[in-house]
């Protein structure tokens, strides 16, 4: 552990102990300590902490605050879906229950300010005031005048009162038209590697040695260092995966030490797991039944994924591929490709590409319903009538999300409508009906 | 340290120390009123006067304070009540009322704010009003002293005033205002904006009972003044407890601005902002380097303090970026620097991600698209990406069009400071066509 925290404000002992909970942001907490200062001092009238998820802002706070015994009221944005809440959770932890009921039905900040000046004369702030503000971003959708008056509540209510931040996004997006006070800028970088090893290796497994837990949270990171540095995230996977690189030790095919082959065990579970896992595709409770179905049965475990797990009518599936088609390819090509005798095309015409008007670049165009029942006849193997239940297909591949309708609802005699689904997804549905899908699309020849 | 320990001085260094945080943040932080306001006396004078008619002739007033924001107007208007409250007879009969725009955001609001800060709930309680202007008349009019010849003035201060003009058809300023310019009852009504075209923003019946009295601080200090005004906040006053730490103090505050580094940093601050609440964050950010330890504010404490100051947040943001997400942003430069700041989706930025790693032989960012759309989705939650148009109901994620908050600047500072880039993609990112 590096330097401890230093403050004359604050016993010794506390301080050692606040150190040993903040692993790896001694220097932040330090910072912050010192811009707090002695508990009777002021403090800036509002701090303003960024800093990407899970890189310990909250936990800082919390922290400091909760060991030193300062006088705080934490406040979660996502929790108070109106002002009422956040106010009265304020006055809660400063001044206790009597002062909450004491603002009206649906309270203004006006309200608010009254009371607190109130109580505020009557148990004057002894200790600087701390009001942390979590996913502080969800303020900005609130009342216009709420972020600026909380910036500068020190000077509305004339209390030692300090206003905190925290937020993952910069100050640049907060700042209203008219400007406001501002805050002072405080930034948490995120955890390098080493110190996401360090923190992640601190919840060892007690059957196991640290050295063995940390050599597993090597593999894991080095797998997903790249995609994500979500301290949670990563603590979750770790958690999750931990038993499966257990196992051929608890079978005794491998000692403790070895670390390549418990590494070629592993890798390619974890890649399976940034799959699943990661996209929350599965739950981990799922994914657990995944893993011991697997050692029942190996292979075919794949499929627990949403996208292969559609089942559609014959029909339907060509109508999907015709709404495909019809969405990806340009109207005019439509001769070249569903056309018996399609008469001379000139080939350089025809082929005269641009990137940037590929279609699958920039998305599905909406199409007529008469082009999409043509392409339909054309592909479908069979002779169709039009009948009712192919309309009413069309509609329930709407409600699937399948099709989204593009036109306005009034407009009955030519909808439009247009393709939702995905390549990979459409490559799916056509393999189950031997339909090449590749051959028809403009964008691939 | 070990000097002053030994001198005969009555107060530890450590109890010293504390009282210079106590002092200089409740001036940093607090606010704490100057002695006399610097820089600004002309309209100190101004004012002074014309409150001082009102309170003590009974004479009605209107006047703004314009000026941007941190200039020092509340600052002002509070040295003029205290030096107007100092007089006997001003401090017998003058009456308060206090608005801010921020707290009372509807004129209902307003006037039971009125009410309670003229202390007159009781003489309001269920009576039942035709009009608002009728109810404001009726507070005044029970302002009136005993001999109902000549009623208290009252002095209205409203803070932020361009809010009270999006009021509904302004009621209340239509009200203050008329007061002000007949003779019912002496009111000062003080206004204080950051917004230079406020004028513009009262409807023609406001604006024609306003008295167009306003007092503007734009002022405009050149660097020796801005220099000046550094070393008045950071040096302690004559009655310090300790004299020699005091003295001490004061001397390393002279020797800190005569630094030339110091001057450089000074001068940078000086040259993107000349308010005081940006020198305050500044100072404050020094002074919170203050310890026993080190009980003086050196050069390298300013050059730490700007370095914060001035930090680009969002390449802050930038490094703490994943290396795919990392990869992302280039991809989206690339694509920016193409089509000139048209917007994109994600397939194009995969697209024009998978044209670099089929340049090279290693898949070592082989990702699967959900992979991806999630990292893109995390760029859009940190607000560096934005969609073009809000409605994104229709639209498949993939295909929604978008917009980089970044620029290029940005992005290669922050490549320059990312931990352990791999070479390639920093050549891929500083490559002109992609």
């Amino acid at each position: 552990m590096s330097a401890l925290l230093h403050h004359p404000g604050y016993e010794e002992e506390r301080l050692r102990r606040l150190s040993e909970q903040l692993p790896c942001r001694e220097l932040q907490a330090g910072m912050l300590l010192s811009l707090m200062g002695q508990p009777h001092q002021y403090s800036y009238p509002s701090v303003f902490i960024y800093g990407h998820r899970s890189s310990g802002k909250s936990h800082v706070m919390q922290v400091l605050l909760k060991e030193l015994e300062l006088p705080h009221a934490t406040v979660s944005c996502v929790e108070c879906v109106s002002v009422a809440l956040l106010f009265e959770q304020v006055l809660l932890s400063f001044f206790g229950g009597d002062a909450a009921s004491l603002l009206p039905r649906s309270p203004s900040l006006s309200d608010f300010v009254r009371v607190y000046r109130q109580q505020c004369s009557q148990s004057p702030a002894k200790q600087t005031r701390y009001i942390v503000m979590e996913k502080a971003e969800l303020l900005r959708d609130a009342d216009a005048n709420l972020l600026p008056a909380l910036l500068r509540l020190q000077e509305l209510v004339e209390d030692n009162v300090t206003v905190i931040l925290l937020t993952e996004i910069v100050w640049d997006r907060f700042r209203p038209n008219t400007g406001c006070f501002e805050p002072l800028l405080l930034h948490f970088p995120d955890y390098s590697k080493g110190e996401l090893q360090q923190i992640l290796s601190r919840d060892k497994h007690p059957s196991y040695s640290a050295e063995f837990y940390s050599s597993y949270i090597n593999i894991l990171l080095g797998v997903f260092y790249s995609v994500c540095r979500d301290l949670r995230e990563l603590r979750h996977l770790a958690a999750l995966n931990f038993s499966k690189f257990c196992e051929p030790l608890a079978e005794g095919k491998v000692k403790e030490t070895d670390t390549h082959k418990l590494w070629r065990n592993m890798e390619p579970h974890l890649k399976k797991a940034m799959q699943t896992v990661y996209l929350r595709e599965v739950s981990s409770l799922q994914w657990e039944q995944m893993q011991q179905m697997e050692e029942k049965e190996n292979g075919a475990m794949r499929g627990l994924s949403a996208h292969t797990h559609v089942e559609l009518p014959y029909y339907s599936k060509f109508l999907l591929i015709a709404a495909y088609l019809a969405s990806y390819n340009p109207a005019r090509t439509d001769k070249r490709f569903f056309l018996k005798h399609h008469g001379k095309i000139k080939k350089t015409n025809f082929l005269k590409k641009n990137e940037k008007t590929s279609n699958h670049l920039l998305g599905p165009k909406p199409f007529p319903l008469d082009r999409l029942l043509a392409i339909f006849y054309s592909v479908v193997d069979s002779r169709v009538a039009p009948t009712a239940s192919i309309f009413s297909q069309i509609s329930s591949l709407v409600t699937l999300q399948l099709l989204t309708k593009v036109s306005h609802d009034d407009q009955l005699d030519s909808p439009k409508y247009k393709c939702a689904v995905s390549m990979d997804f459409i490559r799916a549905i056509s393999r189950t009906v031997n339909f090449e899908i590749v051959n028809y699309l403009y964008d691939f020849l | 340290m070990s000097k002053r320990k030994i001198t005969k001085t009555n107060v530890p260094v450590g109890e010293c120390i504390s009282q210079v945080q106590e002092m200089l943040r409740e001036r940093l932080c607090h606010q704490r009123l100057p002695d006399r306001p610097e820089g600004v006396e002309a309209q100190h004078k101004h004012l002074l006067e014309l409150l001082k008619r009102t309170a003590v002739h009974g004479e009605s007033n209107s006047v703004l304070i314009v000026g941007p924001r941190g200039a020092g107007k509340t600052m002002l208007l509070r040295c003029v009540l205290r030096d107007l409250l100092e007089e006997k007879e001003a401090q017998k009969s003058l009456l308060q009322v206090h608005l801010n725009g921020l707290l009372q955001t509807d004129d209902r609001i307003a006037l039971k704010e009125i009410t309670r800060q003229l202390h007159l709930e009781n003489v309001v309680e269920d009576k039942v009003f035709g009009s608002f202007a009728e109810n404001l008349c009726f507070l005044l009019e029970a302002l009136k002293k005993g001999d109902r010849s000549s009623s208290r003035p009252v002095l209205f201060v409203l803070d932020e005033f361009d809010l009270f003009a999006h009021h509904k058809n302004q009621t209340l300023l239509y009200n203050l205002l008329d007061i002000s310019q007949s003779a019912q009852a002496p009111i000062a009504v003080v206004g204080i904006t950051c917004r230079l075209d406020v004028l513009e923003l009262l409807e023609k019946r406001v604006k024609s009972r306003f008295s167009h009295r306003q007092i503007h601080l734009l002022s405009n200090p050149t660097f020796t003044e801005y220099l000046d005004r550094v070393r008045t906040q950071l040096s302690l006053p004559d009655d310090f407890p300790d004299d020699k730490f005091a003295l001490d103090w004061n001397a390393s505050i002279e020797t800190l601005c005569e630094d030339k580094s110091v001057e450089d940093v000074l001068q940078r601050h000086f040259n993107s902002s000349k308010d005081f609440r940006s020198m305050h964050m500044l100072l404050m950010l020094c002074l919170s380097r203050v310890s026993v330890a080190k009980p003086a504010i050196k050069p390298a404490d300013l050059l730490e303090a700007s370095r914060l100051c001035l930090a680009d947040a969002n390449a802050n943001m930038l490094h703490g970026l994943s290396i795919l997400e990392l990869c992302l942003i280039i991809a989206m430069k690339h694509l920016n620097d193409v089509y000139e700041g048209d917007p994109f989706n994600l397939q194009m930025v995969h697209n024009e991600f998978k044209k670099f790693l089929q340049r090279k032989s290693n898949s070592m960012y082989n990702f699967e698209q959900p992979v991806i759309l999630k990292a893109f989705e995390h760029l859009q939650q940190l607000e560096l990406i934005r969609p073009v148009d809000s409605s994104s109901a229709k639209t498949q994620r993939e295909y929604q069009l978008m917009r980089l908050m970044l620029d290029h600047s940005q992005i290669m500072e922050a490549l320059q400071k990312y931990p352990q880039c791999p070479t390639d993609v920093k050549q891929w990112a500083m490559s002109a066509f992609g």
